[in-house]
């Protein structure tokens, strides 16, 4: 059955803090946190973009899944914050993963879950015997608007999972996706930053279309929550998915291996992706995992992964988990941070 | 072959050239080697310049016909050489061995560089050409880090200090402050150099030597009709010439120059002489860390024990060789294309007893010593009266 | 630089994955890439071979004064690491605490953006270094 054969995340070292962001403009960093649940976000350096990102984070899963990347058919890049407007991504990580050239690539966008829609594709072109091996990325970098609510969690990273038939360490059983047209976040042509609509971006936006995909796949596979040892619902703040994992009736114990964006802050493409590479770390065989992702304007994806026994195989797991990768960071001012990310007018 | 001597030499300052073009910069020096030779300008049979960067500073190309067109001497043939920072070392020998072939009689050699006239970005780009473009500087090396990565192996493997290498920026400054072509007459100290503020750890400022605008001539003339102009002709005994790898990384080691050490093995066979013969030397300290090198791989130092040599003041004035009597590239400037024919200026000028206040006394012996990018060109020439 | 387009193209592979050169006739490996060994010269084979992705400082300087391009990321460390193969590669350090950079310290391969033809040009990615 088709499933994951290796994943990979990886999050840029550099962090500043809720509070810092917070003192440059007078506000209560305290209160800000508290309300994202966010401490504190992770920065692509000068040198970093959703490109670097996606190929360090592909290398991993390409690494633990121990195949010729030449094998791989299909590699899709989700991403919102790409280094090029035209000029694919997904042909740098391609090449960059010795992948080339008997493959298709393309970018995917849908904000915040391109990633998981690349999944998607390349499950049905691994199933239909299109391809042998499929690679999936999100990858994204902060694009908050200075002084803007998005710019105190607006994070970075990417995740990569290569999907196929053979060795999977974890099955995928089935996915549902709940589409809906519901503007609630976007970045029109040639704008710097995105906007958003506020409030709006949660009940009509993130709750509807989380809770429907999660509701449509319980209903599709004949499940309900206690099936699942695990949940990664898509993470732009540290509250939502709780709440989202309360509604569904989940207990918060299902969630918090997966919860990483109160650590990093929200990366967009990558962030329910790393939720999951997070619950792969410690996962065991036969446990059941529910990942639902979502991307404003609007739609999520819905996931049922059962992980199998190959995964406790020497070398399928990368060698540094998330949570402990995170650990290696350091932490900027907001004056480097907008050096960084290139915020600064004459950069 | 023929010996060939220098029979006149022309400089101009060396510095910030605001109110002079390149193409005045080369007619003045030219001039000035001209009316010092005493020969007549039809005299002269061809022409070999040195420039390295003129595309990159100035949007100049095809200098050779420019620096023929600039002294009234077409239809003579005139040629431009570049080896980077050696591009005067290189021209100077093309010049020598068309003399000593027989070819010509009488031949004139010109360096020159006008780096003034772009951003401090544009100029470490454009010096950064004379290392691997595609690998070195591509990845935000500049020259003064190429040399960094050599001084911290020097300080690593010999135990050389920041102080020894400012030793040498130290006694260059002193020894410029005498020389009135020199870009700086400002004495400095060690401390001057240690506070002068990282450019690539561990290299300051102050052990960088700077962007300059200058140009050199040196008239050469077989040896044998050399007297005919001048009095005190300076023959040149010995002329060669090394290469290693563009890439410092691709060398086998950072703390000594191959180039130089096989060109100096040479060039004491060719001169029949050995480094103690040698009373006077100007080195290529484009950094100060060069300067160690060099007087290491010279053989005038045992290696590792440059930078003590520089500290104890074995270099300066008199003592036991007088290294860049000039100022060097760090006292006197380092417009890079002349630089490798102000070496050989600044040898006459010491043989001909008319160095001024800087004079070695009883200068028998000189060699020049010209490095082109982190040490993949080298030329070396000696020097005596004739 | 201007138009580098093709010069940044052709390199890619290279400086996406330490690409270099092995001679089959000496064994010996080469980064970049030579189309003639220099040990064997004619006699010589040369073939693609990936380099070793890790190696150790062999020496190092921070750079505070930048090529054109490089101006708004001073200071930074660019540092030659010698390959587990013994090749030595000129290279960035990135991400690598000031205290960690030494000479000797282990140091492994990572993906950035290297250079950037200006704001609208394109963008070069290839390998720098951190240390582990």
């Amino acid at each position: 059955m088709v499933g994951i054969v290796g994943y990979g995340a990886y999050v840029p070292r550099m962090r500043v803090k809720v509070a810092e962001i917070a003192r440059v403009w007078g506000k209560d960093g305290g209160r800000i946190g508290e309300g994202l649940g966010i401490n504190e976000k992770a920065v692509a350096s000068f040198d970093e973009d959703s490109c670097t990102f996606a190929v360090e984070a592909s290398r991993t899963a390409v690494k633990c899944a121990g195949i010729n990347p030449q094998e791989i058919g299909a590699l899709f890049v989700g991403s919102e914050s790409k280094p090029y407007a035209v000029k694919p991504t997904a042909t740098m990580v391609a090449e960059a993963l010795g992948a080339t050239p008997n493959l298709t690539a393309a970018d995917l966008e849908f904000a915040c879950k391109a990633g998981t829609a690349g999944v998607q594709a390349c499950m049905g072109m691994v199933s239909s015997g299109m391809i042998k091996y499929g690679l999936a990325v999100g990858s994204d970098t902060a694009q908050g608007r200075p002084n803007d609510a998005l710019e105190y969690s607006a994070g970075g990273g990417g995740a990569a999972l290569l999907i196929g038939k053979e060795k999977t360490i974890a099955e995928i059983d089935a996915t549902y996706s709940f589409t809906t047209d519901t503007p609630d976040f976007w970045r029109r042509q040639h704008a710097e930053f995105p906007r958003h609509a506020g409030r709006f971006t949660a009940e009509p936006a993130y709750f509807k279309h989380v809770l429907s995909a999660a509701k449509g796949l319980f209903e599709r596979t004949g499940t309900e929550p206690k099936d699942y040892d695990y949940a990664v619902f898509h993470q732009p703040n540290g509250k939502f998915p709780l709440r989202a994992a309360k509604t569904l009736g989940f207990e918060e114990k299902k969630i918090k291996q997966g919860l990483i964006t109160p650590f990093i802050g929200n990366t967009y493409s990558a962030a329910a992706m790393i939720g999951l590479s997070s619950v792969l770390d410690v996962a065991k065989p036969g446990q059941k995992i529910l990942v639902v992702s979502y991307g404003s304007g609007a739609g999520s994806d819905a996931f049922k992964l059962t992980v199998t026994n190959e995964i406790e195989k020497t070398g399928r797991r990368p060698c540094v988990p998330v949570l402990k990768a995170i650990e290696d960071k350091t932490y900027i001012d907001y004056s480097a941070y907008i050096k960084h990310r290139r915020k600064i007018k004459s950069l | 072959m023929r010996s060939v001597s220098i029979i006149g030499v022309g400089l101009t300052k060396f510095g910030e050239h605001w109110e002079t073009s390149f193409r005045e910069l080369i007619a003045e020096a030219a001039g000035k080697a001209i009316a010092d030779a005493k020969v007549e300008g039809k005299d002269v049979q061809a022409i070999f310049g040195g420039c390295m960067a003129s595309g990159r500073l100035i949007g100049q190309e095809h200098i050779g016909a420019l620096i023929a067109d600039q002294l009234g001497m077409t239809p003579v043939p005139s040629t431009r050489l570049e080896a980077a920072c050696a591009s005067g070392g290189v021209a100077l020998r093309a010049g020598i061995m068309a003399v000593a072939s027989g070819t010509y009689d009488v031949v004139a050699v010109g360096g020159v560089e006008k780096m003034t006239e772009v951003s401090t970005e544009e100029a470490a780009t454009a010096l950064g050409g004379a290392g691997d473009q595609e690998w070195e500087l591509f990845n935000g090396a500049t020259f003064p880090a190429l040399y960094a990565l050599m001084a911290r192996r020097h300080m690593l493997e010999y135990g050389t200090t920041e102080e020894q290498l400012a030793a040498c920026a130290v006694k260059n400054h002193a020894n410029a402050a005498n020389n009135e072509y020199a870009q700086f007459h400002r004495e400095i100290t060690v401390e001057d150099v240690m506070d002068s503020g990282y450019i690539a750890t561990p290299l300051k400022l102050l052990d960088c030597s700077p962007l300059t605008d200058g140009a050199a001539t040196v008239i050469l003339c077989s040896s044998d009709k050399a007297k005919k102009f001048c009095e005190a002709p300076v023959e040149i005994i010995s002329s060669v010439q090394a290469s290693d790898s563009l890439a410092l990384s691709q060398r086998s080691t950072l703390t000594a120059m191959r180039a130089t050490q096989e060109a100096a093995k040479l060039a004491y066979a060719q001169a029949k002489i050995t480094p103690k013969d040698v009373d006077f030397a100007e080195v290529h300290d484009c950094f100060t860390i060069a300067e160690v090198l060099a007087i290491e791989d010279l053989g005038f130092f045992p290696k590792g024990k440059g930078g003590k040599a520089a500290q104890d003041g074995e270099t300066a004035l008199n003592a036991k060789v007088s290294i860049n009597t000039s100022g060097g590239l760090k006292g006197k400037g380092h417009p890079v294309g002349a630089t490798g024919v102000a070496q050989a200026v600044e040898a006459t000028l010491q043989l001909q007893q008319r160095a001024g206040k800087r004079q070695v006394s009883n200068a028998e012996l000189g060699l020049t010593h010209n490095v082109g990018g982190s040490g993949a060109t080298c030329t070396i020439h000696v020097y005596k009266r004739l | 630089m201007k138009n580098a387009t093709p010069l940044i193209w052709r390199n890619s592979a290279d400086r996406y994955n330490l690409l270099g050169s092995h001679c089959a006739t000496c064994g010996t490996d080469y980064f970049p890439e030579r189309v003639v060994c220099p040990k064997c010269r004619r006699k010589g084979k040369i073939e693609p071979k990936q380099m070793p992705p890790e190696g150790k400082i062999y020496s190092f300087t921070q750079v505070h004064a930048a090529p054109t391009g490089f101006e708004h990321e001073t200071p930074y460390y660019i540092a030659i690491i010698e390959l587990a193969n013994g090749v030595k590669v000129l290279t960035q350090l990135v991400d690598s605490p000031d205290e960690k950079i030494k000479i000797g310290a282990t140091a492994r391969m990572c993906f950035r953006r290297v250079f950037e033809e200006g704001d609208e040009g394109i963008i070069a990615y290839g390998f720098k270094f951190k240390v582990v």
